[in-house]
């Protein structure tokens, strides 16, 4: 009986893992964009859902494996993001924070009523990319999908964190993200900046879709919506605007869910990362690795 | 003495008689069947409509605090008075009013902590707080988790209206009153509020508590005309698109958010047919509204009858 409480919590260990890194990378692309213009990006999750679908198109129609297929959603995702940020959002970018945050929402209704007309609302199965092997180790039941996930996840994570930490590029961004017009001063061109910001997120969004499908099975013009608002629970979990944060807070949401999931709740599951998000909020705003700014007059 | 003449001034013995006017003509499209019945439908939703886009626009247009989950009070109104009505048999009046209160109540208690936030995270607080609503019903079985339950259609078109002007003047003179104005000098400056006095705390409740008192009504009206309630109507979908009423009409508006509200409900009519096609449109005008005119159509200004009786108060005040 002890062995097999221990296998169960490893098994939702796993499962938490995956889904935690789904998470994590929708995260990331909240994160990113909040901290370089302050605008949640609420159109991030309906990008991933386009890139679930590029991924399906790419697999079916073009019949790419698996790593092409992950390609070309992401960077068909990136010019996506950078047209998004070029149409809707540049033009409110001294804007009232609030206007921003309801075109927002405007892009991404577009996104996933524009995504019912073009694909239909009509639920899409992915096709088996990975074979259906199972690997038993000690009880614990994992997926090639699982595997491969979370080396994606972990991959893709670490090229951001070069991208951002030893690249001009990405050195650039930590300027315009520290202060915008400081940077704009020292001769950085904080509009290509920007873009590339949405470029990347968008791109990192892309994938998390694509291993949403291949994970899940199905895609829907709306599956977007929850992962979203759980992705950017995860950000605010880990500091809004930290990169380090929202793989962490990603990764805590994804265990939590399936401890939640694991222990028969499941249709509590929703509910669960949304009363995280409140506390949260209520108890330290500025999340795990946030620091907290006062408030000037 | 004093008070009775205040109530009976011309201002609003002009918006009594436009009430009823509007009322008068309404009945008599309808009783001469010259409206078809498919419109008393969206009558009424224009009804609860206009209630739920003027109480977001409490929160939001007057005090500027950014609600998205204006449906999980609707749908704790909804609930509510349609346990009361048809679970318990209370009589409807009752339980629109329990509703209301109940979904106040909520408000208040998720206003004393939230309204701590501002802006983003406010909203994002708000939209978990509708979410969280919206899941615990799910999961009730008392009132029929995913499948919701049915309930008798008791509202009438009369009803309807006479809540909505009811709710509207209520509304209308909070904003209208001191305590109106406290809400509006947060909006404008927090912090020059708070130095001048304004207990903002306070006046912040009290708005996202009003509203939300509002809004359990409309969702309690909603219940009671629609035959069915179920938790998936009041998802988020349906607190964006009241919000998209009150921006398109003007935040900060009384009568833009009536307008806004009007509006976008007939245009939903008018597209029942295409659904995809109506949200997308929705979408877009929502960005381009930001971007060309994000003041909406009425900005903060207010549509009154008051021309009518402009004379007499004029000489009113110069009698004063």
């Amino acid at each position: 009986m002890g062995s097999h409480i221990t296998t169960q919590i490893f098994q939702q260990l796993v499962n938490g893992l995956s889904l935690g890194s789904i998470y994590a990378l929708i995260a990331l692309g909240y994160t990113m964009v909040y901290g370089i213009v302050k605008l949640i990006n609420f159109a991030h999750g309906d990008v991933m859902m386009v890139g679930a679908y590029s991924g399906w198109f790419a697999i079916t129609v073009f019949h790419f494996p698996f790593l092409p297929a992950l390609l070309f959603a992401m960077v068909f995702c990136a010019l996506l993001g950078v047209l998004i940020e070029r149409i809707a959002y540049k033009p409110l970018r001294n804007a009232s924070r609030i206007a921003a945050l309801i075109t927002a929402i405007g892009v991404s209704l577009f996104l996933e009523y524009g995504g019912m007309l073009v694909a239909t609302a009509q639920v899409r199965t992915y096709p088996p990319v990975f074979p259906e092997t199972m690997y038993i180790v000690g009880g614990v039941y994992f997926k090639t999908g699982d595997i491969v996930m979370l080396l994606t996840a972990v991959v893709l994570m670490a090229l951001l964190h070069i991208t951002v930490q030893y690249t001009k590029m990405g050195k650039a961004m930590r300027a315009v993200s520290f202060d915008k017009e400081a940077a704009l001063l020292m001769g950085i061109n904080t509009n290509n900046i920007i873009s590339f910001t949405f470029a990347i997120g968008s791109a990192l969004a892309a994938a998390a879709g694509v291993l949403m499908g291949v994970y899940f099975n199905t895609i829907d013009p709306l599956m977007g919506i929850t992962p979203g608002l759980k992705a950017f629970v995860a950000a605010v979990l880990g500091g809004i605007g930290i990169i380090p944060g929202a793989m962490v807070g990603g990764m805590v949401l994804g265990l939590t869910e399936s401890v939640v999931s694991g222990l028969g709740a499941s249709t509590w599951r929703d509910a669960v990362a949304f009363v995280i998000l409140i506390l949260v909020l209520i108890i330290k705003p500025s999340g795990l690795f946030g620091k907290n700014i006062r408030e000037k007059v | 003495m004093r008070k009775m003449r205040n109530w009976f001034n011309r201002k609003n013995i002009v918006s009594l008689l436009g009430i009823l006017l509007l009322y008068a003509v309404i009945q008599g499209l309808i009783v001469f069947d010259i409206m078809p019945p498919f419109y008393k439908l969206t009558l009424i939703q224009i009804c609860i409509y206009i209630i739920l886009a003027t109480s977001l626009n409490l929160i939001n247009g007057i005090t500027g605090q950014f609600s998205i989950g204006h449906a999980g009070f609707m749908a704790i109104g909804a609930y509510i008075s349609a346990i009361i009505t048809a679970i318990q048999h209370g009589p409807l009046f009752l339980g629109l009013i329990a509703g209301a209160v109940a979904a106040a109540l909520a408000g208040f208690l998720v206003g004393l902590p939230t309204l701590r936030l501002k802006g983003d995270y406010l909203a994002i607080a708000t939209l978990g707080f509708g979410e969280i609503v919206r899941i615990i019903f799910l999961n009730t079985d008392y009132v029929g988790g995913a499948a919701g339950f049915t309930l008798p259609s008791t509202i009438t078109w009369t009803w309807a209206f006479g809540l909505m002007a009811v709710s509207v003047v209520l509304m209308k003179n909070f904003v209208g009153s001191t305590h109106g104005r406290a809400c509006i000098s947060i909006r404008e400056n927090e912090i020059a509020a708070e130095s001048m006095g304004v207990n903002t705390t306070k006046y912040k409740v009290i708005a996202f508590t009003m509203g939300a008192f509002f809004a359990g009504l409309a969702g309690g009206i909603y219940a009671n005309y629609f035959y069915i309630i179920q938790p998936m109507t009041f998802n988020f979908l349906l607190s964006f698109n009241i919000l998209v009423m009150i921006v398109l009409g003007g935040l900060g508006s009384m009568t833009g958010g009536i307008i806004g509200a009007i509006v976008m409900t007939l245009a939903s009519a008018l597209l029942a047919g295409v659904p995809e096609w109506r949200n997308v449109i929705t979408a877009v005008l929502l960005v381009l509204m930001m971007i060309f005119r994000p003041t909406g159509i009425m900005g903060t200004k207010e549509f009154t009858l008051n021309f009518l009786g402009k004379k007499s108060e004029k000489n009113a005040a110069s009698k004063n």
